[in-house]
């Protein structure tokens, strides 16, 4: 073939030149050991290389071509992947080729990467009060999964009870992560109020042999549980870890579940700047206090701040390196690699443009916007706001009442050029509004369904 | 206003141009930029989020208003831009250096152009649970991205879904497990053999999933000690977890055998392919036997390393495992592509929604481009710059490769330098400190070091003689100054945006420092 633009060395008289430089005759010779029965005797069956830079942005850009984006619509899809708006900054920094190709560089040829998590794990800090954040882990599953084995391991005890709404894709996470160590316990909510109920948790923690009380602020209802504080009470009470899971986005105006007695708090950074990616953008965050006991327990990498050789120098490096599987392999916990570390950057230059003020505003825009979502669709002919008494931010259930399921009515949404809330069952979907939307976006909702819900 | 050139103070026969000195002069951007928390002042904002312009009536339960704002630095937003774009000076990205010392983790060039397609709204803005005619475009992307690594592989069925390396590794042992508890042998299968040249995930992964972790060590040669192989499974066997070639460079020539005996015994065989550089369109996965294998699309496939994060893991199965992939997959009917959740026997979720799917468009457009001859292409030059390089390393006083003198290496070399540590009293990670002044990095090995002194390079496809030749000579001239000035080595580094940190503090509860206001509180006293 032509010498590859992305292949230096795919010229041929270099290639020669440097098999002479080697003495040897090819490159078969380097595959010596390659056994001739698993050779693979025939070119691999792929279609041909797209020649040009131009013929390939013309391939993917008509398959991409194909897709309608949430921007182009009217979306009130949350579920886990939320539509916030992207400040242009944080593009501009996450797109800088010094961050976006820098990998594992040690602290003096990388100082930039360690400080930009260094201060994102900081920025974090603040916003969930505590002393302790990891650099970010895959996404809020894993964090959540691990956040329970670390309760787990604190503990040394087996149940885990997971005592508010959990996505089930979360949760299926969470059963096939704990699996070798622990029983996850679904204590239901209330059906009426979608609460938790705090005397079924009394119950089960009654039971004993309780490792950790997990709860969702919001749920994954929308629903900011007014139970969330005392469940703290009820789980220390019983010697258990509380660990809660929530949407850092909220916390600008919502109380940080550290304030509130949770020992261990997680969740997942693509609200906080990530564009939603079809759902591939996400990044694990997992706090604590700053105890031995817990720091010992992460399994994920920790940067800390150093001094160097040099007076008032500021320097990075790994907290604890040796408790983690880089340093122990199976006798680590768990288990650390490449994971979301620039997501987590950009995060912090999103907490970093927001500021107090910003992400009060922002929290407060959600939450009105919410309350007013659900004020306006409850008033909509067969619509109904099921959990509409309890404080929601962001997502919300509808519960259609007239002639349509929920998918149909989202089938006819589509029409109308919105994209509807998730499916959750024949009646109910879940909707979502957050800073981004207008009041207009939400009585053209209102209007819509007003038409097809009936 | 004042016109034409500045005069020069040098006369014209003074000033020479050209060429340029034969090792290059570096040094890495040096700002001191202060700490976020640092900069700014209350008041200064950043960017203004929209305000609510429906009237609603929020009320929040007693205890879950927050009391006072996050104690966030207040900053304009020029100051932020600049402070990250100082930072991200400090830092020396793979578009930048000969990143061939990062050895096991196959830093190529990422073209940019795939860049461009995943910042396009067309990704950026597509949210996960939109209706499936909506995002045809990329769920052709990734139905035709399975095909492709179904091919490169040789298994049956693919998830995109890891979140990374170890995240596929993970994923395969579940399904291991979920094999196994499917034929009635989760209570006995419970060992997993592994190497200890392999990534230490492939342990982890495996303790963490429940199994009891065996590891074999190499024989003589350096290969995989069969012998140990032989000694080590039985009943008790769910799965071999084996990466070929080994981080060493070597490929192992009785893999077949490996794989024949642990099937034998009744256990699975899993192929880490980490290092899969040098073998695409050489040698496949499932030709050789193995039932599973997992691909980093950050490494072989090209896309952006970020810092450690996202990337994206790729599993393959064979047709009997593949009941246990995780849901959804990417189905295609003939007209139209579709997520199926409808798996009964499946592990279940492993990550939200479908894989970190920017760099799933990445290596699609990356293998696009290089269609199967590309590949091979890939491989063939990765093997010979790496064995170039090899040639020239050996060169140099005190470094040596350990085990099966003269026989190739794959995609990478683990050198170890022993030799000059003994006679110089400069380590390896020493040698690699003072690399980074000549503006380059390099990485010595996971733990535990196997090889003494170990230094692990990989040059992949994407550097030319020229700059091999750069990165060999910067290994000559800090190996020289070990032997004639190690001081300057030890005292490294000189030309980098800071000094040697005292790591100690980091080990000690007492000072380490996570967050801002830890340190504040623990080393400020405030």
């Amino acid at each position: 073939m032509n010498a590859h633009p992305y292949i230096p060395n795919s010229v041929p008289e270099v290639k020669r030149e440097m098999l002479e430089a080697i003495g040897a005759r090819s490159v078969e010779d380097f595959y010596a050991d390659v056994p001739g029965r698993i050779r693979l005797d025939r070119p691999l069956d792929l279609p041909p290389p797209m020649r040009s830079e131009a013929e390939l942005v013309r391939h993917v850009g008509g398959l991409l071509g194909r897709n309608t984006s949430a921007q182009e619509a009217l979306s009130f899809l949350g579920a886990g992947c939320y539509h916030h708006h992207v400040p242009a900054v944080v593009e501009e920094v996450v797109n800088r080729s010094e961050f976006l190709t820098a990998y594992a560089g040690e602290p003096y040829e990388d100082h930039g990467r360690f400080q930009a998590l260094w201060e994102y794990q900081s920025l974090m800090g603040e916003l969930l009060e505590m002393d302790v954040v990891s650099v970010p882990v895959y996404d809020g599953f894993q964090a959540a999964a691990t956040a329970l084995r670390m309760a787990g391991r604190i503990t040394g005890h087996r149940r885990l009870l997971l005592v508010t709404a959990v996505a089930p894709d979360k949760l299926s996470k969470i059963e096939d992560y704990v699996r070798p160590d622990h029983d996850v316990v679904l204590v239901p909510v209330d059906p009426a109020t979608g609460l938790a109920d705090p005397a079924a948790v009394r119950a089960e923690l009654a039971a004993g042999d309780v490792a950790a009380v997990f709860a969702e602020a919001p749920s994954a209802s929308g629903i900011l549980d007014p139970a969330l504080p005392s469940l703290a009470e009820i789980a220390h009470e019983a010697g258990a870890q509380y660990v809660v899971g929530c949407n850092p986005t909220s916390l600008g105006a919502v109380t940080p579940p550290a304030a509130y007695g949770a020992d261990i708090v997680c969740g997942d950074v693509q609200p906080l700047g990530l564009p939603m990616s079809y759902g591939g953008m996400n990044g694990g965050f997992i706090a604590t206090r700053d105890e031995e006991l817990y720091v010992g327990e992460f399994p994920s990498r920790l940067f800390g701040l150093a001094p160097t050789s040099v007076e008032g120098e500021y320097g990075f490096g790994d907290v604890a390196y040796e408790r983690t599987s880089f340093a122990l392999r199976e006798e680590g916990k768990e288990w650390v690699g490449t994971a979301a570390a620039l997501n987590g950057i950009a995060a912090g230059v999103y907490l970093a443009l927001m500021g107090p003020q910003g992400m009060r505003e922002v929290a407060e825009t959600i939450l009105a916007n919410t309350r007013y979502a659900l004020d306006r669709l409850a008033s909509v002919p067969g619509v109904e706001t099921p959990y509409a008494d309890a404080p929601h931010f962001a997502d919300f259930t509808l519960r259609f009442t007239g002639s349509r399921t929920a998918a149909e009515v989202g089938e006819a949404l589509l029409e109308h050029g919105i994209f509807g809330g998730r499916v959750l069952s024949d009646t109910d979907a879940l909707y979502c509004v957050t800073e981004i939307h207008t009041k207009d976006d939400i009585d053209r909702l209102a209007a819509t369904l007003q038409e097809i819900a009936k | 206003m004042k016109t034409g050139p500045t005069p020069s103070p040098l006369a014209p026969a003074d000033a020479k141009i050209g060429p340029k000195p034969p090792l290059r002069r570096f040094h890495q951007a040096r700002w001191d930029e202060p700490l976020l928390f640092e900069l700014g002042s209350p008041g200064e904002r950043g960017v203004l989020p929209p305000l609510a312009q429906a009237p609603a009536d929020v009320v929040l339960p007693d205890g879950l208003r927050r009391a006072a704002p996050p104690a966030l630095p207040e900053l304009s937003q020029p100051q932020v831009l600049r402070h990250y774009l100082r930072l991200s000076q400090e830092n020396l990205g793979a578009d930048f250096n000969v990143d061939v010392g990062q050895g096991t983790c196959t830093m190529k060039y990422s073209p940019k152009v795939n860049d461009r397609f995943v910042r396009d709204p067309k990704v950026a803005g597509l949210h996960p649970l939109q209706d499936e005619r909506t995002v045809q475009g990329v769920l052709e992307i990734m139905y035709r991205l399975e095909g492709l690594l179904r091919e490169i592989s040789g298994m049956d069925r693919f998830t995109l879904q890891p979140g990374a390396g170890s995240a596929a590794i993970y994923t395969n042992v579940a399904m291991i497990r979920a094999y196994f508890a499917a034929r009635g042998e989760a209570e006995t299968r419970d060992e997993v053999i592994t190497t200890i040249f392999s990534h230490p995930s492939n342990a982890a992964c495996a303790k963490t999933a429940g199994f009891k972790v065996i590891t074999l060590y190499p024989d003589a040669d350096g290969y995989p000690d069969i012998e140990a192989l032989r000694q080590a499974v039985g009943p008790r066997t769910a799965a071999l977890l084996i990466t070929n070639p080994e981080d060493t460079g070597l490929f192992n020539p009785r893999i077949e055998e490996f794989v024949r005996i642990v099937h034998e015994a009744g256990g699975l065989c899993a192929y880490d392919q980490a290092n899969a550089n040098g073998i695409l369109g050489i040698t496949r996965a499932r030709d050789t036997g193995f039932d599973l294998c997992h691909f980093n699309l950050h490494k072989t496939f090209s896309t952006p390393h970020a810092c450690g994060g996202p990337a994206a893991g790729a599993c393959g199965v064979s047709a009997e495992l593949a009941p246990y992939l995780p849901t959804p997959t990417v189905e295609f009917d003939g007209t139209r592509y579709r997520l199926d959740d409808d798996r009964p026997e499946s592990i279940g979720k492993i990550r939200p929604f479908y894989g970190v799917v920017p760099n799933l468009v990445r290596a699609y457009a990356w293998i696009m481009s290089l269609g199967g001859a590309g590949l091979r292409e890939a491989a063939e030059v990765a093997v010979l710059n790496n064995n170039y390089l090899m040639a020239k390393v050996l060169q140099i006083r005190g470094a040596s490769v350990p085990y099966a003198p003269g026989r190739p290496r794959v995609e990478q070399v683990r050198y170890s330098w022993e030799r000059l540590a003994e006679e110089t009293g400069v380590h390896s990670e020493d040698i690699g400190v003072r690399a980074a002044d000549f503006g380059t990095h390099y990485w010595t090995s996971h733990h535990p070091y196997i090889v003494p002194e170990p230094m692990t390079l990989e040059p992949t496809e994407s550097y030319s003689r020229a700059e091999l030749d750069e990165y060999a000579a910067i290994l000559a001239e800090v190996a020289r100054e070990a032997y004639e000035d190690p001081e300057t080595v030890r005292t490294a580094p000189h030309r980098s945006t800071v000094h040697r940190a005292r790591v100690d503090v980091l080990d000690d509860p007492a000072t380490w420092a996570v967050t801002w206001r830890a340190y504040r509180r623990k080393i400020l006293g405030e």
